[in-house]
């Protein structure tokens, strides 16, 4: 049963938009994916190499300005400029990983909540890159070359589930690999992962830039969907712990927790925020708040975890 | 050169309210090894209490204190009953989220019944300036900044000359040990709690008297409170107080020398650069 499960939910993702097609129902179904895509690169790190980051809105950031200031300067097609950004990300965290890493436990996360606010206010305050103002990306006619489609939305939920899948694709790889072996060796107990001969910088850095790459994909996929970005839009750290949370929420360390995660975290914050959120009273984040608590509270493991546990004993039941 | 002393000056009594916050999170993380991401909004909480105090029954902020403190122990305690022993099973990772949790439902609560309207305490016993040679303050910050060591250094004797706070430590020390030797280590996870909610309870209650209060009021104090706990090493007290004056101190200096607008990166440079040096912080053990 559990063999033909992805192949169900593939072909559920590819009639969902067809199914309920208001623009509404496939903004959330975009939004959905992208966070699912968002949570799996954070798994990656976050998850399987148990490095908890609370500063990925950098690279889905750096994926964002790379490719637009690319298009905006060179004119080049932002699927080339996705690319860029993946590498510039890369990069970055490679850079940032390399003395942070040593760091352990919650000095790890409290330094990626620094690194992401560093350059929060740098990208705010440099006029470079547009400053506080932001910048707005040139209106193009659509075309897939110009990743613009303006008629429908349609083209961009098919653009988010393939990154969705390219994350999840990436996770599976390196999961049934030595790397992934050795990555949980290191989240398990990194004294003895070191001790029987795993190099932890050189892994944790791998994982580090893996992750950041997958994670500025979708940044460029976001400065194309919404055709505007600022500092606060792409490098807050509300986003960061929004990334987290989702693959928290669904199980980190498992492949296809964030995507859990996403289906339940988005769609419930954009419908307190529809719902509630126009008395601008914060009744949408009482619900949102306690939603999360009791999650938490009644099911730590996340829902992976809780899927797992049914699955098993729909298994024994049948 | 009086603009840098004004500028040590402000930022030394700033550091002392946020070595109070970060004492009571420290705490909790030393005891029971958990990091409350509700920490800002438990600091929230102890102003918008405080305010109410004075609005409603005209009580002024140090009056209201221990009053205060007493109330965010009772949300301490509840929060730690109610979300926290049940997480306690779970891993880091779930711990985490259900504190984040707690944050954003504590900020909702806060938006919908007291509304995003930024509020402040007016006149105060402690209201007016104080002039020392090159340096004017204002009196509340004096005030506030006193007090707030005052409570921090009560903190310390607590847990350093009292049976109660023997027996806290010898649970952060190593909770099993502790137990054979009699001591319940639900009981202090649950003081801990108390304590730590108290602590910044009291620190909301100083920071009140000079700071508007509104719902997000905690996401900058809470952000200041982590790097303040960990620049100083998680779970020790006293380099919580170092941490909070010198990144008080820092974070004015730099908007006085460089720019205000980077003034809070400056001070989170001074943490990562801290942390290659010493990634235990300044008083953490390794």
């Amino acid at each position: 049963m559990t063999r033909w499960l992805p192949a169900a939910a593939l072909a559920a993702a590819l009639a969902y938009p067809f199914v309920l097609g208001s623009p509404n129902a496939i903004n959330i179904g975009v939004l959905v994916l992208l966070y699912a895509a968002l949570g799996t690169a954070w798994n990656i790190l976050g998850g399987y190499a148990g490095q908890v980051s609370f500063g990925h809105a950098v690279f889905f950031g750096t994926g964002a300005y790379t490719s637009t200031l690319l298009l905006q300067h060179l004119g080049l097609t932002p699927w080339i400029g996705m690319l860029a950004g993946a590498l510039v990300a890369a990069g970055l965290a490679l850079a940032v990983g390399y003395p942070t890493f040593r760091l352990a436990g919650h000095y790890f996360a409290i330094a990626t909540i620094v690194v992401g606010e560093i350059a929060h206010t740098l990208v705010r305050s440099s006029d470079v890159v547009g400053g506080a103002r932001g910048l707005f990306l040139p209106i193009l006619p659509t075309a897939l070359i110009n990743y613009q489609f303006q008629e429908t939305r349609l083209p961009y939920y098919f653009v988010a589930l393939g990154l969705y899948v390219v994350s999840l694709a990436v996770t599976l790889l390196i999961e049934r690999r030595r790397m992934g072996y050795y990555l949980r060796a290191i989240r398990e107990d990194q004294a003895a992962a070191r001790s029987v001969g795993v190099s932890v910088p050189r892994y944790k850095l791998a994982a580090g830039a893996v992750s950041a790459a997958l994670t500025a994909l979708c940044g460029t996929f976001y400065a194309q969907y919404v055709l505007f970005i600022d500092a606060d839009s792409v490098f807050p750290l509300s986003l960061s712990i929004l990334i987290a949370l989702v693959a928290i929420l669904g199980g980190a360390g498992r492949a296809y927790g964030p995507f859990l995660g996403a289906c339940v975290l988005i769609p419930l914050s954009e419908l307190t925020r529809n719902q509630f959120g126009g008395t601008g009273r914060g009744a949408d984040l009482v619900i949102y708040g306690a939603l999360i608590v009791l999650v938490s509270v009644a099911q730590p493991g996340g829902l992976a975890a809780a899927a797992d546990g049914l699955t098993r004993r729909m298994a024994r039941a049948s | 050169m009086d603009v840098l002393a004004q500028s040590i000056a402000s930022g030394l009594l700033l550091g002392l309210i946020l070595a109070l916050s970060a004492a009571g999170l420290t705490l909790i993380w030393g005891v029971m090894d958990i990091v409350n991401f509700a920490h800002g909004d438990f600091l929230m909480l102890g102003m918008y209490a405080t305010f109410f105090a004075w609005s409603l029954l005209g009580l002024d902020p140090l009056v209201a204190l221990p009053a205060v403190v007493v109330v965010l122990g009772l949300v301490g305690v509840i929060v730690y009953l109610a979300v926290i022993r049940p997480v306690l099973r779970g891993s880091v990772l779930a711990q985490i989220f259900a504190t984040f949790g707690l944050g954003i439902l504590l900020r909702g609560l806060a938006q919908f019944f007291f509304t995003p309207q930024f509020r402040q305490v007016g006149e105060t016993i402690s209201s007016g300036g104080v002039v020392l040679g090159p340096v004017a303050v204002g009196r509340p910050q004096v005030v506030a900044a006193v007090g707030a060591l005052v409570v921090t250094l009560l903190l310390f004797a607590l847990l350093d000359r009292t049976t109660v706070g023997t027996a806290l430590r010898a649970t952060a020390e190593d909770r099993v040990a502790a137990e054979l030797m009699g001591i319940d280590s639900a009981r202090m996870y649950a003081l801990s709690w108390i304590i730590g909610a108290g602590c910044v309870g009291a620190a909301g209650a100083l920071l009140a008297t000079y700071y508007p209060i509104f719902p997000d009021v905690g996401a900058v104090f809470g952000l200041l409170a982590f790097i303040t706990v960990a620049l100083g090493g998680f779970g020790s007290v006293g380099g919580a107080m170092l941490a909070g004056v010198l990144l008080g101190v820092v974070t004015d200096v730099a908007g006085v020398l460089l720019d205000p607008t980077y003034k809070f990166a400056i001070a989170y440079t001074l943490y990562l650069l801290v942390m290659f040096v010493r990634p235990q912080g300044l008083l953490g053990r390794a």
